[in-house]
């Protein structure tokens, strides 16, 4: 399929840096979002130095920060706080998110739905400007006077509402990453109902596709009601308004000057309306590409695809109704606590539904250990445990004795950091060969996965002892008596966390040697069935040199009576 | 752009739709959960609230109607510059265009009035509940006035060529931008009765 774009090469400018390519904008989302995820580890493993060693000063790297931050390398509580806020917020909407959605379903999508680009590439273009606006403006709230935004990354007023200068620039950052993820989806959507290659049907989708198509919808719908409450905490920060803070408020022992009578629960709603389904737009993609992976290894379809398939769209639904089970100590009343109790309950059954058939996918097939699918088979368990200490927090009794623990920290971790983080690293492992044409070092590969997978368990498992023991997440001196007794666990989970740290090395090592001297591979090299591994390894401009025609499901291996175990999606019978 | 991309100009054989009037749905849909997020924050304020202001001794409930008269009117004119479009009738296209544009601004210029008077009587977002919920509200509809008199004065004044070029593009665009600005005037159509009359 010759064209004009062909004939002339763009400019460097145009084609790698504001590029309208999906290939590339997936890229870069996808590099810059790594970035962010290593810098928001960062913040944590430098604040478990004050939990493993309470007010004792930061050796070596204390002495570079300024009076503000840490005194003669002691860790202020204000600086503490900024870390945990940081943290979660530049985890959640900086790396993870951006990595899932942007990255891996910017290069895959369509590729995988056989189209030539997302349906509209300029706007593909400036939502990965306007991501990265978003995310330079969080940085940038570290220099601004006394530091960044410290009120956790879920900011509940009335204390966001009286923080200092940082929070204002937490919530500008939050409405351009709103605003990024809004145009995101409009393309997502409209790319996999539109562009879709002829004979592709809504059940031939990879899973993958699928996951991505729901979390769109997730993003499209939830996060402008938490627009709104930026808008809202804007103007009680700026211009004096009072939508979050109730009537007579004592702050530091003075009368708060202003009129009152609004609802800091308000916040919370619209929060947690869009941050539970938030949960599922992290752990969706993630799932999408543990499904491909365990396919693709364990030579045979997946099983039971399509009651996956509604599974996800009953969580995409039921994820708009449970968003007050993180709100079940505010005195809401019982008839509602039991609403959220009984849906929260019910949505764990689609997850389950889910994870057994990926399990149950493993039955039988003669599984290929490779790197990818290490990560893929350990985010199963890993996901499990989430999920399953996910249930005492949704039913009301025994959240009042966990919520706000480590417990908490524990089965949410569990979810994203060894769950989603796993799989997307599987994602990384498995998808390399085609972004570069070059496969990553299977040894330095395994020298990644085993270290992560202790050490990541040495982190998390210990958090539901602390909880359980009642120590609260966001304590700045574990030195109180009920805390005391559990302390050599933080001690551990510190050392772990340092670990962790030090287990990324291979990874890195790994990525940047092999993009110029691994083992260059065919388009097709882990045999797989969907159609982005049936064009070149990096694609052409336009993905494919005819457009495909797609006469298969995506799983078709190992069909009876033919040669080779694996049927592209679009071939015909060999 | 890529020349590849299918159902640009043409609706898709199966869904009935472009490109475009699929992505301007979804977006609307999310700015109904924008703005959804706001009037359910009313509700809870104001059923928690003690005191609210009987609307129409604060409120300018003459001039509010005014302006809603006016939006309505450039929701016609807009239908009316959609469909010269279709007929491929530029000069009547851009009369009624240019109208949408005209009558978009009187609504601006009407609001700015409006809240020169509360400002002069020292009405301020900060006064009460009733008056921070009032500014961002009309503040935030106020907001996307202004993009659509951005989106359409950017077809009334860059259009020619892809009307001479792609004239079923072309009219589907001004299509999405009229589905986005009759969202805005539904909007107004909800704030009117909820801030001013009840």
């Amino acid at each position: 399929m010759n064209h004009a774009s062909h004939a002339h090469p763009l400019p460097f400018w145009r084609k790698y840096i504001f590029s309208m390519d999906h290939k590339v904008i997936g890229v870069q989302y996808a590099v810059t979002s790594l970035l962010f995820l290593f810098f928001g580890f960062g913040l944590i493993s430098l604040l478990r130095w004050q939990l493993a060693f309470p007010s004792q000063p930061v050796p070596f790297i204390g002495q570079f920060f300024n009076d503000t931050q840490m005194v003669g390398g002691i860790m202020l509580p204000e600086f503490y706080n900024q870390l945990g806020a940081m943290h979660g917020t530049i985890m959640v909407f900086l790396g993870v998110v951006p990595l899932a959605v942007g990255g891996f379903g910017n290069y895959l999508v369509p590729l995988q739905v056989g189209a030539p680009d997302m349906a509209f590439p300029k706007l593909n273009m400036m939502s990965y400007w306007v991501y990265f606006i978003g995310g330079i403006v969080m940085l940038c709230s570290f220099f601004v006077p006394a530091g960044a935004a410290q009120s956790g990354w879920t900011s509940y007023p009335p204390l966001s509402d009286v923080a200092p200068l940082g929070q204002t620039v937490w919530l500008i950052g939050m409405v351009f990453l709103i605003t990024s993820s809004l145009l995101g989806s409009v393309n997502f959507i409209v790319t996999i109902v539109q562009l879709r290659a002829q004979g592709l049907t809504f059940f031939k989708m990879p899973f993958f596709v699928w996951a991505q198509f729901v979390t769109s919808f997730l993003l499209l719908l939830a996060f402008p009601p938490l627009e709104a409450a930026s808008v809202m905490q804007l103007m009680d920060r700026l211009a004096g308004t009072s939508f979050f803070l109730p009537s007579g408020l004592v702050v530091g022992g003075q009368p708060l000057a202003h009129t009152g009578g609004g609802n800091p629960l308000l916040w919370q709603h619209l929060f947690w309306f869009l941050a539970h389904p938030e949960v599922y737009v992290l752990i969706l993609p993630a799932l999408g590409i543990v499904a491909e992976i365990i396919a693709n290894n364990t030579r045979k379809p997946i099983y039971g695809y399509k009651v996956m398939v509604f599974a996800t769209i009953f969580l995409g639904f039921m994820s708009f109704v449970v968003w007050a089970h993180h709100m079940f100590l505010t005195n809401m009343g019982t008839s509602m606590s039991s609403f959220f109790q009984i849906t929260t309950m019910i949505i764990s059954i689609p997850s389950v539904v889910i994870l057994t058939a990926l399990i149950l996918s493993l039955w039988g097939g003669s599984i290929r250990f490779n790197t990818p699918m290490l990560f893929a088979v350990a985010f199963l368990p890993m996901f499990g445990i989430g999920g399953l200490t996910g249930l005492p927090l949704g039913l009301t009794a025994s959240d009042i004795h966990l919520h706000d623990t480590y417990y908490v920290i524990g089965h949410f971790h569990y979810v994203v950091a060894p769950g989603t983080i796993f799989a997307l690293f599987a994602g990384i492992y498995f998808w390399f060969p085609k972004v570069t044409g070059r496969k990553l070092s299977e040894f330095l590969g395994k020298l990644h996965f085993w270290p992560s997978f202790i050490f990541i368990n040495g982190i998390f498992m210990p958090m539901f002892i602390l909880g359980l023991a009642g120590v609260s997440r966001r304590l700045y001196s574990p030195e109180y008596a009920h805390a005391q007794a559990v302390q050599p666990l933080n001690v551990f989970i510190s050392y772990c966390a340092w670990g962790l740290g030090l287990a990324q090395i291979p990874f890195i090592l790994n990525f940047v040697i092999s993009l110029f001297a691994g083992k260059k591979v065919d388009s097709n090299p882990w045999e797989s069935t969907t159609l982005e591994w049936q064009t070149t390894s990096p694609p052409p401009h336009e993905n494919f040199e005819h457009e495909p025609v797609v006469l298969h499901g995506p799983y078709e291996y190992s069909v009876p009576g033919q040669k080779k175990d694996f049927l592209p999606q679009n071939m015909r019978e060999n | 752009m890529s020349a590849l991309i299918k159902y640009i100009d043409k609706p898709h054989p199966v869904t009935g739709v472009t490109n475009s009037k699929l992505g301007i749905w979804c977006f609307i849909a999310s700015e109904i959960m924008l703005f959804g997020g706001l009037f359910s924050a009313y509700v809870l304020l104001r059923s928690g609230s003690t005191t609210w202001p009987h609307a129409a001794t604060v409120l300018n409930v003459p001039l509010a109607t005014l302006n809603t008269l006016i939006l309505i009117t450039s929701s016609v004119t807009m239908v009316m510059a959609w469909a010269s479009s279709a007929l491929r009738d530029y000069n009547k296209f851009r009369m009624y265009l240019g109208l949408t544009v005209l009558l978009a601004l009187a609504f601006l210029v009407i609001k700015g009035i409006e809240y020169g008077h509360k400002f002069e009587h020292h009405h301020f977002p900060k006064e009460s509940i009733f008056f921070a919920i009032y500014f961002t509200m009309t503040g935030l509809h106020g907001l996307h006035v202004l993009g659509g008199i951005v989106v359409n004065s950017y077809f009334l004044l860059f259009g020619k060529r892809m009307w001479d070029e792609h004239p079923e593009q072309f009219t589907g665009r001004i299509e999405a931008a009229g589905l986005y600005w009759h969202f805005v005037d539904l909007v107004w159509i909800f704030l009117f009765p909820l801030l001013y009359l009840v």
